[in-house]
């Protein structure tokens, strides 16, 4: 297959860059970051982005979605990545759809899908625990009470999780922390007795909680997938959101350098445009290279998940890993080179510089994926 | 796709039948490389066989027209042959500056006649072809070319000096950059000519690099009469067949980059540096550092994919190789200074059997001509930043 996007998704990204620009440019953020706005995020355009079949667009069709794939979802994550424009499009259309697809039992799918396809239900995954992406170090328990469990410990950026209206919850039914079997995922209500939840805004300005569960009490229904098992699911659902969040710091990098090149042939000093020093030009030469390197490792990765989902992994860890050193590149020489305007909450540049550390650490930052594809390669 | 999956199943069978154990190994030597030309000899029975295989199927350039010895093959089916090539790890039936560089520009400029020349020499490896472009003064700025071509009848008489001629003492052909008009602006008197090496006049001397090797030659031409009729193209506009074959230079040199099939280099690291309990390599720093070269390089693989579909679509855009040359270059420079430090002493013997002859120190030399030959790393980003970005007075 051409490493590159057939007609539909072409189509695709026109209608989703349509959309996103023209209702949530930059300044949108800005807004929503300066009134404090208690959402974060515009349900409004939520409602629009199902009504054009974004919000489904992973949900198989007999659950009323589109049931399309990796590539498909990656082209909308990089128009989000152009504007930062705060979606729930990832945490519920991207991360929850996915768990759910693959894990789910009928009952669930039918339950939740529909929902989430028509825009009327929001999800969030939580799973990170420390300060570092550790699927694996995983602790929060789960203990066996009657023919449920209770579920007690503490999870942090879990994106969207102050208005997600069901929580998928990693847990660990046994082993210990670092060991791959005995993981669990839940369903979880979040309103349900012993979960509480404290909205964090993070440094991009957009959306995230810190979730903690005291005694928390499921029933065997609210399990998703095998208990212990979950770990395998869990793989092929952080794949899919790394080839999302490799996908959104593609459009980032994109736009930050777009930017900062027009910024070049505009501003004069020494009686010439900037651009013309070739101190600059070699270095938004070299960004350029990077970021067009990466385009393509990351449209890969899209492609081998839609095509060999198990065997993905290490594109993934490439596509992910260059997206993120690519991404903390480009808003640097971004910044640096709009000079002292780069330094301005005026300048849209810097909300770019701080969506971009966000993303390198959410799914896991650039050593963690290098070093595991270093395990792979068994050194 | 039907077809596309039925032409790979044939492909992988008839490469499981006629690639030799050999042909799959990794190279280890100079040798290993096979070249073509009218002196050419095979280091191995293997290197025969699967040249003469490879050869008789059309596949030593599988994408040529089958008229000229190619394999007729359309885009998709030659990528399918290249990925079928690369599972097996099998090796490249030859090495040819006719087939990466002269041939693309003997297709796109040639006339009818000097296609059905020279093709059918290349595709079977009967003519080794190199390169005369650079000169003492003309480096970087390579349009300031002074080897002179004046006519004389139906010919031209070639009087001039190169310089960095790849394996001119080896060649039989060379395609090579004259000054046609030197009344004309620097870029619009150049023409673009092909001669036999065996002419009167013609004269090479190896250049002893840092190596301890001599892949590149300083190159005399003393009154060397050449048919007017072996110029290709235009006459004086010989600087566009120049660029055109630099983006399928660059392109080809961006590709030492990759190296599909070889053992991963942390791995190579392992057996010097050793492991951990957990089967780490046994130096922090170094793994970081490998483990991100393997990200870039599994990157760059998948550039280099995409530019050639890109270009197959007609949405490549025609410096894109430049940027490709710079950052391929880069990065094999990396692979080996990795090697060198995995290696440790071990990999600074220079004359000994273990070493092969100081196989991995002289590779290391020899990876640092990279960025310099076929434009400079300096040149290149140049190049991207003014055609591509538009970066005003670049």
């Amino acid at each position: 297959m051409p490493l590159l996007l057939t007609e539909e998704q072409s189509m695709l990204r026109d209608s989703a860059r349509g959309l996103i620009s023209d209702h949530a440019p930059v300044a949108h953020l800005r807004k929503l970051r300066d009134t404090r706005d208690a959402t974060g995020f515009s349900r409004e355009l939520w409602a629009t982005f199902a009504e054009m079949g974004f919000a489904g667009l992973l949900v198989p069709e007999e659950h009323g979605g589109s049931g399309l794939g990796a590539v498909e979802a990656g082209v909308v994550m990089e128009e989000i990545g152009r504007t930062l424009m705060p979606s729930p499009f990832f945490a519920t259309a991207v991360l929850s759809v996915s768990a759910l697809t693959r894990a789910g039992s009928a009952a669930q799918k039918s339950e939740v899908l529909p929902k989430i396809a028509s825009g009327a239900l929001l999800a969030a995954l939580a799973l990170d625990e420390g300060a570092k992406h550790r699927p694996l170090h995983t602790a929060l328990q789960a203990v066996r009470s009657g023919n449920g469990f209770k579920l007690s410990g503490a999870k942090a950026m879990v994106v969207d999780g102050h208005v997600a209206d069901l929580l998928i919850v990693a847990a660990r039914s046994a082993g210990a922390p670092g060991e791959r079997d005995g993981l669990t995922l839940f369903l979880v209500d979040p309103k349900a007795k012993g979960v509480a939840i404290e909205r964090t805004i993070m440094v991009d300005a957009h959306n995230a909680a810190r979730v903690t569960l005291d005694n928390v009490e499921v029933t065997a229904d609210h399990v998703l997938g095998d208990v212990d098992g979950g770990a395998g699911v869990l793989s092929g659902v952080l794949d899919l959101g790394r080839g999302a969040v490799a996908s959104e710091m593609v459009g980032l990098s994109e736009e930050v350098f777009g930017r900062t090149v027009a910024y070049l042939k505009e501003r004069k000093q020494f009686g010439k445009a900037i651009g013309e020093f070739q101190a600059l030009q070699h270095r938004a030469a070299h960004l350029y290279i990077e970021i067009e390197i990466t385009r393509a490792a990351v449209l890969k990765a899209l492609q081998t998940l839609d095509a060999d989902p198990a065997g993905a992994t290490a594109a993934v860890a490439v596509a992910k890993a260059r997206a993120g050193a690519t991404a903390t590149r480009a808003v640097q020489e971004g910044v640096q080179m709009h000079g002292g305007m780069g330094m301005t909450d005026q300048f849209d540049i810097g909300f770019f510089m701080k969506r971009a550390r966000l993303c390198e650490e959410l799914l896991g930052d650039a050593n963690f994926h290098a070093a595991q594809l270093a395990q792979m390669r068994g050194y | 796709m039907a077809d596309l999956d039925t032409f790979r199943r044939e492909t992988r069978a008839w490469l499981e039948a006629n690639c030799p154990p050999e042909m799959r190994q990794p190279m280890t030597s100079e040798e290993d490389t096979f070249w073509g030309g009218r002196n050419a000899k095979f280091s191995s029975e293997p290197q025969r066989i699967w040249f003469e295989r490879m050869r008789d199927k059309g596949w030593t350039v599988p994408h040529w027209p089958r008229e000229y010895g190619g394999g007729g093959l359309d885009g998709e089916e030659a990528k399918i042959v290249r990925q079928e090539m690369a599972a097996i790890g099998a090796r490249a039936p030859i090495t040819s500056f006719g087939i990466s560089m002269l041939g693309p520009a003997l297709l796109k400029y040639g006339t009818d006649e000097q296609k059905r020349e020279h093709l059918p020499k290349i595709t079977a490896g009967l003519i080794r072809w190199c390169q005369g472009y650079s000169e003492p003064n003309a480096g970087s700025d390579l349009a300031s070319l002074q080897t002179r071509a004046e006519s004389n009848g139906d010919d031209y008489i070639i009087n001039g000096q190169k310089i960095w001629t790849s394996y001119a003492n080896y060649a039989d052909w060379i395609f090579c950059l004259v000054r046609t008009d030197p009344t004309a602006k620097k870029h619009d008197g150049i023409s673009f000519i092909l001669f036999d090496m065996t002419s009167k006049g013609v004269t090479t001397k190896p250049i002893l690099l840092i190596s301890g090797r001599s892949p590149f030659c300083e190159t005399f031409f003393d009154n060397v009469r050449v048919p007017k009729a072996n110029v290709l193209g235009t006459v004086n506009r010989g600087w566009d067949v120049a660029k055109y074959l630099l983006q399928h230079e660059r392109a080809m040199i961006s590709g030492m980059g990759e190296r599909g099939g070889s053992r991963p280099l942390g791995q190579v690291a392992a057996d010097s540096v050793g492991s951990d309990g957990q089967g780490r390599l046994d130096d922090a720093l170094l793994r970081a550092e490998i483990a991100t070269f393997d990200v870039d390089e599994a990157a760059l693989a998948a550039a280099a994919e995409r530019m050639v579909d890109l270009a197959k679509a007609g949405q490549g855009h025609p410096a894109f190789s430049s940027a490709m040359k710079y950052y391929g270059t880069e990065l094999n420079k990396r692979r080996h200074e990795l090697l060198m430090s995995s290696g440790g002493i071990d990999a600074l013997e220079w004359e000994s059997e273990r070493s092969h002859e100081g196989a991995r120190p002289r590779a290391w030399l020899r990876t640092k001509a990279n960025s310099i030959e076929g434009g400079t790393s300096e040149v290149m980003l140049g190049i991207v930043a003014k055609r591509i970005l538009d970066l005003p007075g670049a």
